[in-house]
């Protein structure tokens, strides 16, 4: 299971990429494999505000419905597109191409309440 | 039994394509035997075992007074007066002590009216923790069922059990499965359930053989339209709601549930469980989505997915009857969106001609 030393996790399995004043979020190669078989991946609007810990995308795979969480309070500002042609994509890559939105982020403070790489791998081992 | 193993939809398409193996040993067995065996179980169940020859097996219900479904179930006639009746896993404790129940009753009623010599006996037995089992579902079951069991041995026909010599032990296998595919399901010693699980997979090896989760299971039986215990059938909702009328044999002159059936034979059922498929790709629907007609809400989904085989959403639900029609259009609401769907025929899936 991979899990990279540069992001910083979630206690509901998302990752999260700090790119300046933006953060980049996507699911654990964990959850993914737990999901198995994304089928459809219901993307936010962009300039859609969201609180920390609010559902804001839906990854359905064959057997259930899971909302994914904004880790932080932001705007979206960017949505990945490809994944309404091609959901498999976060099975695939996880957290490369499968990523699901970006948020733009009030306060860069709420991000210390994030896992690291060791508290996430704790977590699900 | 695992949600999958590896994936649902390669498990799903293992069974498909070539053959898959299902950890059925959950399910629950009770035996029946005695020479009143048969009468008994006639007043039990909705269908019809006088139709048995010793070795054939056929779906029926058991039902509360209601009418209401306690549990769908296969009953085996496995000797001339002997039965063998395989119940959801879940159901089986519900099941046995509602069965024991009413054989005791009836009893005490016949020796209350003088009339215990007339009383034909028959003794109910739960061999649920005894047994094991598991369904080996494909078009590839014949090979593997001949790699197991030797190239003279012979497949028992559809719906029909048979003791086989199975590696120093007797196992019975019966041509049945809740897939759609072809198939066998295979019952044994609880204590022999690692050596057949290992052999099947050994055998299956060349064939592609996968096991395969409660997960596939799901997907497989609702493309096929099966009802699934909890979902599709409840004790609120009785066989003819469930368009499965065709396993109640309401010329028995009594059974329990008997009288509630006839009423909603004549009256037609209130609502009645559909297939549906999705007019567009999104999402898939799931269990107790709203649907709606016309901005009216007319039923609740009781099963969904996106079926693996055709790539596309699909479910059923109960619907008010008057749009439990072929074709009718209907919408689910999946978060607050509502989504175009038809009624369909069943099974939402057929394989392709070869």
């Amino acid at each position: 299971m991979t899990i990279p030393d540069d992001l910083l996790y979630t206690e509901s399995h998302e990752w999260i990429k700090r790119e300046g004043d933006n953060i980049r979020v996507g699911i654990t190669d964990h959850a993914q494999s737990e999901l198995t078989d994304v089928v459809y991946v219901e993307l936010p609007k962009v300039d859609r505000q969201v609180n920390a810990k609010e559902a804001t995308a839906v990854v359905e795979s064959v057997k259930a419905a899971s909302d994914i969480f904004a880790p932080a309070k932001g705007t979206v500002v960017e949505v990945n597109k490809t994944l309404e042609a091609d959901p498999g994509l976060i099975n695939r890559e996880p957290y490369g191409q499968g990523w699901i939105f970006v948020l733009k982020i009030n306060n860069a403070d709420e991000l210390k309440q994030l896992k690291d790489v060791e508290a996430y791998r704790a977590q699900i081992s | 039994m695992p949600v999958q193993y590896t994936s649902i939809v390669r498990e799903h398409q293992t069974v498909r394509n070539d053959v898959g193996i299902f950890d059925i040993s959950h399910m629950g067995q009770l035996i029946a035997d005695g020479s009143g065996a048969g009468e008994w179980l006639n007043t039990m169940l909705t269908n019809n075992v006088d139709k048995l020859d010793v070795g054939v097996g056929q779906y029926t219900f058991l039902l509360n007074e209601r009418g209401g479904i306690i549990d769908d179930l296969i009953v085996y006639r496995i000797g001339e007066q002997r039965y063998l009746l395989v119940v959801n896993a879940a159901r089986a404790d519900e099941d046995f002590s509602w069965l024991q129940n009413h054989l005791k009753e009836g009893r005490s009623q016949e020796r209350t009216s003088g009339g215990l010599e007339t009383v034909a006996p028959c003794k109910l037995i739960n061999r649920s923790a005894d047994f094991g089992g598991v369904a080996v579902q494909g078009p590839r079951i014949a090979e593997l069922f001949h790699a197991l069991f030797g190239e003279n041995a012979n497949l028992p026909s559809r719906n029909t059990i048979t003791d086989f010599p199975f590696s120093g032990t007797t196992v019975s296998v019966a041509r049945t499965g809740y897939t759609g595919e072809d198939g066998i399901e295979v019952f044994f010693c609880a204590t022999d359930a690692v050596k057949f699980w290992n052999a099947v997979l050994d055998k299956g090896k060349q064939l592609g053989i996968k096991p395969c989760g409660l997960g596939a299971r799901d997907t497989l039986r609702l493309e096929m339209c099966y009802p699934l215990n909890g979902s599709d059938l409840s004790a609120e909702r009785n066989p003819i709601e469930a368009g499965l009328g065709f396993f109640v044999d309401l010329t028995k002159p009594n059974f329990i549930g008997r009288d509630v059936l006839l009423n909603t034979k004549d009256a037609g059922p209130r609502e009645k469980l559909v297939p549906f498929r999705m007019k567009e790709k999104g999402p898939p629907p799931r269990p107790h989505y709203t649907v709606f007609r016309d901005g009216e809400r007319i039923g609740e989904v009781t099963s969904g997915t996106l079926s693996p085989s055709l790539n596309w959403g699909i479910g059923m639900a109960y619907v008010s009857s008057a749009h439990a029609k072929n074709g009718a259009e209907i919408e689910i609401e999946i978060r607050g969106q509502k989504f175009a769907a038809t009624v369909e025929k069943k099974p939402l899936y057929r394989k392709p001609a070869p």
